[in-house]
């Protein structure tokens, strides 16, 4: 079996989430480099969208920025960002992926500050695009290493909704009705969200790992699917396209 | 319209359509010559305790600049729409130029990491804090640009990111749904960086156009730097290209390689060796004090600051990397 890093394992599992024919608003580095790969392997007609205005890109490298020129190279339009995100509130747009500083048992993330808002201990960058995309995509996805800095009882600020508070918080809470967190993929696990309480849930274990190894690397009592699947390990496909097509200077599986 | 929640951030502008109506009441119809140094129009414009909103996207179609221009004239206590802001909010905060920030995105650069500067100006307690999002600014942008006080959305309910805004949720009096009103944003002052212009401001950009056409329509006032001045016999041969009209401009600035050190599409890619020494050089005060004095304060223009910067070579370069001339797509 081929050598990989956490990051590489993320994107490969990541990557096979995204059907063909789908439409997916990414960000830069992990998630992008995600909806790559799929556009390389499964998903051949994958619609990746940006946030800064770049719809149905053919991205001949990976984009530093949300909004620079690769992210409109050979695409359908160069639109705005009024564009994208109107068409995600329309119902448009099928999945994103997202990161965050920290994340809670309803998928709730935090990308705003640890601390006091006035006088942050750490001020990180604010929203951005996040809570719109979780917003108004239809599945919300998120792609973090797993730790128990970052998976976290309480988020210090809900910068970007999850489940809330799980249950029927977030049907109740105004937000389009329907969209939600749907998988969370770490380098040890798949996770999704039970459908009642909405509180994560293991759903796949990657190689080399246990449950009890998630467990450990979460601040929270994560639930366990009744059958838990072994995620397959990334092929040797992946790797190359990834390393020789995707990423050849390490931006992101260098990381 | 029943309020059932309202972020507790301070709203900075007043949403008021009739006010900016007296305002744009005011504003010259007439075509006449606006193009002037852009010494000249940040000094004329750009007013202590203004609003200031900067276009494009981080370093993308950014008016760097214009930044510089700003930081140089140490202007004071400016209020920010830091919308997706990266390289332009890393140039102000070096400057401390602005003391209260309308957040969406700051402090990072993306995937090329966070800004040590604007982390510590952020953190400092100097600065006045409201939360938004990029399509909640985008949609304050919008709602100006319609002269209306506000615009619904259907994004933020739930979060933090709404309690610590200036934004409100109803219930809609059609659907009995929840919706979030976004106050309208009428900046005092903005700067777009385009491709091309006219003597008048008639002006074009290519690529994507994030809220910038909606940011021309909503500003009090509008600084337009350019690539490159045009006839206006070139507009008026294709006006179909022309996305901000003249009457939203009060000056036009012929700045040649205006959005360096970040990308200008079809023109340049942006300088990911300079970006990276920016951030490097942040980490030490003194060793930063000398790059902002060789990189900003003893340079006269933005010209200046791109000969120390490698030149004419380096722009080629640039234009090389962007036009993927070498590269096999």
């Amino acid at each position: 079996m081929a050598e990989y890093n956490a990051m590489e394992i993320m994107i490969c599992v990541a990557a096979r989430e995204l059907e063909n024919g789908a439409t997916v608003g990414v960000g830069t580095g992990a998630p992008c480099a995600a909806a790559m790969l799929a556009q390389k392997t499964t998903a051949p007609d994958l619609v990746i969208m940006f946030e800064a205005g770049g719809i149905y890109p053919t991205l001949p490298e990976m984009p530093i920025s949300v909004g620079d020129s690769r992210t409109f190279y050979k695409a359908a339009m160069a639109g705005s960002m009024g564009d994208i995100m109107e068409a995600c509130s329309r119902g448009f747009v099928d999945y994103t992926f997202l990161g965050g500083a920290q994340i809670d048992m309803y998928g709730n993330l935090n990308s705003t500050v640890i601390g006091n808002h006035a006088k942050p201990k750490v001020r990180f960058p604010g929203s951005g695009g996040a809570n719109d995309f979780a917003s108004f995509c239809w599945r919300m996805m998120v792609m973090t290493p797993q730790n128990n800095r970052r998976f976290v009882e309480k988020v210090d600020f809900l910068t970007t909704p999850g489940w809330l508070q799980g249950g029927d918080s977030r049907a109740k809470s105004g937000l389009p009705l329907g969209s939600g967190p749907y998988k969370i993929i770490t380098d040890m696990a798949i996770m999704d969200f039970e459908p009642q309480s909405k509180r994560m849930r293991v759903i796949s274990i990657h190689p080399g790992y246990s449950f009890k190894d998630v467990q450990e690397n979460c601040g929270f009592e994560l639930l366990k699917a009744p059958q838990l699947a072994d995620t397959p390990a990334p092929s040797d496909e992946e790797l190359r396209l990834l390393r020789e097509e995707i990423d050849p200077y390490r931006y992101v599986i260098g990381r | 319209m029943n309020i059932i929640d309202q972020g507790q951030g301070e709203l900075f502008l007043d949403p008021d359509p009739d006010k900016a109506r007296e305002f744009f009441r005011t504003k010259n119809r007439k075509q006449v010559n606006k193009v002037m140094d852009l010494k000249d129009a940040i000094a004329r414009f750009v007013k202590d305790g203004d609003y200031l909103a900067i276009g494009g996207f981080g370093a993308n179609r950014t008016p760097i600049a214009a930044c510089h221009e700003i930081v140089r004239q140490k202007k004071k206590n400016l209020g920010f729409a830091g919308h997706t802001s990266t390289h332009d909010m890393e140039v102000l905060s070096a400057g401390e130029v602005y003391d209260r920030i309308d957040v969406a995105y700051v402090i990072g650069l993306e995937a090329r990491g966070l800004s040590p500067c604007s982390r510590q100006y952020m953190e400092s307690g100097k600065v006045k804090v409201t939360e938004w999002t990029n399509y909640s600014l985008a949609a304050r942008l919008r709602a100006a640009a319609m002269g209306v006080p506000f615009v619904p959305t259907r994004n933020v309910m739930g979060t933090d990111t709404i309690k610590y805004s200036a934004a409100k949720t109803v219930e809609c009096p059609f659907t009995g749904k929840k919706v979030v009103l976004m106050p309208a944003l009428y900046p005092d002052v903005s700067v777009i960086h385009v491709h091309e212009a006219d003597v008048y401001g008639n002006a074009r950009f290519r690529g994507i156009a994030v809220a910038d056409i909606d940011l021309a329509n909503a500003s009090k006032r509008l600084i337009i730097t350019t690539e490159r001045l045009i006839h206006s016999d070139e507009i008026k041969r294709d006006p179909s290209a022309t996305r901000i009209p003249y009457f939203l401009v009060d000056a036009v600035c012929e700045v040649p390689y205006g959005a360096y050190p970040g990308t200008m599409p079809y023109e340049y890619f942006s300088d990911e060796a300079h970006l990276r020494e920016w951030l490097n050089v942040e980490k030490d005060p003194a060793e930063f004090k000398a790059f902002l004095a060789k990189n900003i304060f003893d340079c006269k223009d933005h010209e200046e600051y791109i000969a120390r910067n490698g030149g004419m070579k380096k722009m080629l370069e640039l234009r090389a990397k962007e036009l993927l001339l070498f590269k096999e797509v």
